[in-house]
């Protein structure tokens, strides 16, 4: 048997990638071996028993028991082999280890948050210690969204009804993507996060140092720059755009100072208060031509990151 | 049926009734004028005007898949807007699916051959019939309105909550569907009605052509299951207008009791969508290889043993929802079992081919692609079956990929095989056998080389319904668009011959292909009512060692000579055949 799942697969970076790799490599080389053959004999009969005239006399058999019989047990073992297999790596996904360390999974139209147990706050970064068990205990603010890490070979739904649970091991530290899988409207595309797996010391230290989002600026940087920080971080950028084209929701390219119309027909010109009160209550003022599904930054954006993310938006002419 | 011999045999006089090539007037033109085509009760005329309708839909959610590829070709998509993206993969899969696939082969080559095939003038209730084309129309008009008032945004799921939050046409779309499901059901009550009662005599069920088997095991899903879709979308709209907490969990609903309710139906709906394929293929294989299709009763009975299992197996879309572990075991089991009949029913095509007369004409070479493409989709449907590889490949391309092997190269082969199969016999004319051979290379070529990528981009971890994708995927998805081309220009060329066909094309015979089924046996194309007598059937309908002549006898005096359907006439020979109505 040779193995075909390496021209499909991403690399396995968690302890349980390989058992469904396994799998897969199974399923597609005894796959590929049967459609080989099936194409073969194909080939052979259309070839040996081509019309040579419309007169041909062909044969009369149309059933042989025995050889029915076989062809239905062979591939009832197989796939029976192929369901338990799967169903044993499975129940493995459904079961965290008691020692997992435990991250709380927001998903929201469109980003991802995750809470670590010290009370730090990330957006669309999830930072992992690698080595132990993690478990991801998720719930979702408005529709279905699905968390996705190809690189664990892992996915759940997350649900706004319930809590769902996803668990891996990362093997070494590194970098995976982690995708929505779930289609949750016109961002659903954007909902990408990196996972960066850390050994358990860098981890530590990381989760340590407080999330840099409530810790007010770093000092060397000007606000606009601590701003520009902000719009990558906080997932501005899946709807803004800095080059003018129109997003999901409108460009910040010289959209300060500009006068814009909102959906109920008046104007306003975008200043500072129009910006705060976007972040905070994006559904006040909604500017024409686009619909009102911005989350509230209330609560996740502090005074002083509005003001950056106010300089940030004035330099972008 | 009844054990005793005795009750089961009837005695009647037949004689053969030779076969008038050229008919003072056939179906198209024994009336005239606009009128004649739309208020029609001939179920040949309701056919075509199927055909022409679901061609139209066709096109334009082709036109659409053409679109996403083509938007698909930059990771950083700005061809067309994110929201239009959006609303074109929702529409083309609305389309295809409802507007399309399911009604595909019944409502056309079912509508124009089930009658044919067993003998009979028209389906039981041809008023019905017709009912259920204008059914389909005012649905497929609504769906209409939805798209020209903006679209629709969901994705052809409609999961909730976000198909109560969206601010597109839902309404509309699903008041169409919900539509247009009566017709489907409709279709289905007459079909299983026309089967049971208007056989021709001596045409027992194990005499039937297998294309009608199929059309039989469709029609009880299509009644059995729709009524679930018609509920679905009803308590979609009572909740997206009336604010009933259903499946709303701000409402107090359950958004994962919407997606058992919509997979109940949207299962079983696959198979609605592809049993008729494996009627068409077995027709094509035993036809063009000259031979009695291997295990027919298996090949019968295994379609009504998937309809069956089709309503067991829809928890296997839910892997990863949220649904009970141990419901997700029991839903993989219940799948992997309809997996043998399935596969089993390749092996018998193949074993058909077997000591066969085979000849690669149009029909035949889509068949054939059939095997080989319906194969993947199996095995590949095996793949997601499979718990654990399920979660990794649950929603990417994989899956994209594995259902277009499944419905395009399944059900979309099989129709295009049907089609050109039937085609002499609807139109009256052949077309050109070198242009369909070409078309049938850029399709097959085009198809492969459009979804097999998809399969490496699913696995490698690419998300279905992505308006942008990461850089690594760039390769694989130009592929895939470049494949799209060489598909759209297969199916250009496909509709240019069998356009040019119809003008130009050479008379065709009423038995081009040398068949044994009923259809055959008429004129091309067909009489008014089929036939000008009641045929009797004594032979099997791949009997390919009884000579065509055989199969040309009808009730002695059933052709209004000593009175339609006397039994006891003047003349004729006796024979003894099975019982036929039941």
């Amino acid at each position: 048997m040779f193995n075909l799942g390496k021209y499909f697969l991403p690399p396995a970076k968690s302890t349980f990638a390989h058992n469904t790799d396994a799998l897969f490599n199974f399923i597609t080389t005894t796959g590929a071996y049967l459609l080989l053959g099936i194409v073969v004999v194909m080939i052979y009969f259309v070839i040996k028993y081509r019309r040579r005239s419309e007169d041909d006399v062909t044969s009369l058999v149309d059933h042989n028991t025995t050889i029915e019989i076989v062809w239905s047990i062979i591939p009832l073992i197989l796939v029976l082999v192929i369901f338990s297999w799967g169903f044993k790596d499975y129940y493995k996904l459904f079961t965290p280890p008691q020692d997992s360390y435990e991250i709380n999974v927001t998903a929201q139209q469109w980003l991802w948050k995750f809470k670590y147990d010290n009370g730090k706050t990330t957006m669309n970064k999830l930072h992992v210690p690698a080595g132990r068990p993690v478990k991801l205990v998720m719930k979702s603010n408005d529709v279905i969204h699905s968390l996705f890490i190809p690189d664990f070979r892992v996915k759940h739904d997350v649900l706004p009804s319930k809590y769902s649970i996803v668990w891996f091991d990362a093997k070494k530290p590194g970098h995976a993507d982690l995708f929505c899988t779930q289609y949750c409207g016109v961002g659903h595309s954007n909902m990408h996060a990196d996972v960066i797996i850390q050994s358990q010391k860098d981890f530590d230290k990381w989760l340590k140092q407080g999330a840099s989002s409530s810790n007010g600026k770093p000092s060397g940087k000007t606000m606009a720059e601590y701003g520009k920080e902000l719009y990558q971080k906080n997932g501005c950028n899946s709807c803004h755009s800095l080059d003018g084209s129109k997003g999901v929701g409108p460009s910040w390219k010289g959209v300060f100072g500009s006068k814009v119309t909102l959906s109920d027909g008046k104007t306003v010109t975008v200043d500072e208060n129009y910006i705060r009160e976007s972040i905070l209550n994006p559904g006040a003022k909604i500017v024409k031509g686009y619909n009102n599904v911005m989350p509230t930054f209330q609560g996740v954006l502090k005074n002083e990151q509005i003001d950056a993310l106010i300089a940030f938006i004035k330099k972008q002419k | 049926m009844d054990s005793t011999e005795t009750k089961n045999k009837i005695k009647l006089k037949v004689r053969h009734f030779p076969l008038d090539e050229n008919p003072p007037s056939h179906y198209a033109n024994n009336k005239k004028g606009i009128k004649s085509w739309l208020l029609t009760r001939d179920h040949k005329r309701i056919g075509i005007m199927y055909l022409c309708t679901i061609t139209l839909v066709f096109l334009f959610a082709g036109i659409m898949a053409l679109l996403i590829r083509l938007s698909l070709w930059n990771p950083a998509n700005h061809i067309v807007a994110a929201k239009t993206y959006d609303i074109l993969f929702t529409l083309h899969g609305t389309m295809m699916i409802f507007l399309f696939l399911v009604p595909g082969v019944p409502t056309t080559l079912g509508n124009f051959f089930l009658p044919m095939m067993i003998g009979a003038k028209d389906v039981a209730f041809p008023r019905l019939n017709l009912a259920s084309y204008y059914i389909y129309v005012a649905g497929a008009i609504f769906t209409i309105f939805a798209i020209i008032n903006g679209g629709v945004d969901t994705g052809w799921t409609f999961y909730t909550p976000y198909s109560i939050h969206s601010t597109t046409n839902v309404l509309p779309m699903t008041i169409g569907i919900f539509i247009i499901g009566f017709s489907s059901i409709l279709t289905g009550l007459n079909f299983i009605v026309t089967m049971h009662k208007l056989r021709a005599p001596g045409l027992s069920w194990g005499k039937l052509p297998l294309f009608t088997w199929s059309i039989y095991a469709t029609s009880i899903i299509q009644v059995l299951a729709t009524p679930v879709l018609a509920i679905t979308v009803s308590l979609l709209i009572m909740e997206r207008v009336l604010h009933i907490g259903i499946f709303n969990p701000a409402l107090g609903g359950d958004p994962i009791l919407y997606q058992h309710f919509f997979w109940f139906y949207s299962h079983p709906a696959v198979y609605i969508m592809i049993v008729p394929g494996f009627g068409i293929i077995s027709e094509l294989i035993g036809t063009f290889s000259k031979k009695r299709v291997f295990g027919y009763w298996f090949i019968a009975i295994s379609s009504l043993a998937i309809a069956f299992l089709g309503f067991l197996v829809w928890g296997h879309h839910m892997f990863v929802s949220g649904q009970s572990a141990l419901a997700s075991t029991v839903f993989s089991l219940i799948t992997f079992l309809i997996g043998i009949p399935t596969g089993i029913k390749i092996f018998n095509w193949l074993a058909t081919m077997y000591k066969g007369s085979i000849t690669l004409k149009t029909p035949m070479l889509y068949a054939l692609s059939f095997i080989f493409l319906f194969t993947i989709g199996g095995i590949t449907g095996i793949m997601l079956g499979a718990l654990s590889v399920d979660v990794h490949l649950h929603a990417t391309y994989y899956v994209v990929a594995h259902f277009h092997y499944v419905m395009f190269g399944g059900m979309l082969i099989a129709f295009i095989g049907g089609l050109h199969y039937w085609w002499p016999k609807m139109t009256g004319k052949m077309y050109s056998e070198t242009m369909g051979r070409i078309s049938w290379f850029l399709v097959f070529v085009g198809f492969n080389v459009t979804f097999f990528p998809q399969f490496i981009l699913g696995a490698k971890g690419m998300p279905r319904r992505y308006y942008n994708y990461l850089p690594q995927f760039e390769t694989l998805h130009r592929t895939s668009t470049v494949g799209s081309w060489i598909l759209g220009l297969g199916f250009l060329l496909m509709a240019v011959y069998l356009i040019h066909s119809l003008v130009k094309g050479k008379k065709a015979p009423s038995n081009p292909w040398n068949a044994r089924t009923l259809e055959w046996m008429t004129s091309s194309p067909p009489i008014g009512e089929n036939f000008n007598y009641t045929p009797v059937v004594t032979h099997g309908p791949y009997d390919f060692h009884r000579p065509v002549s055989e199969f040309l006898l009808g009730l002695a005096g059933s052709d209004g000579h000593g009175g339609n359907g006397d039994l006891h006439p003047e003349g004729g020979t006796p024979v003894t055949v099975e019982e036929s109505n039941n």
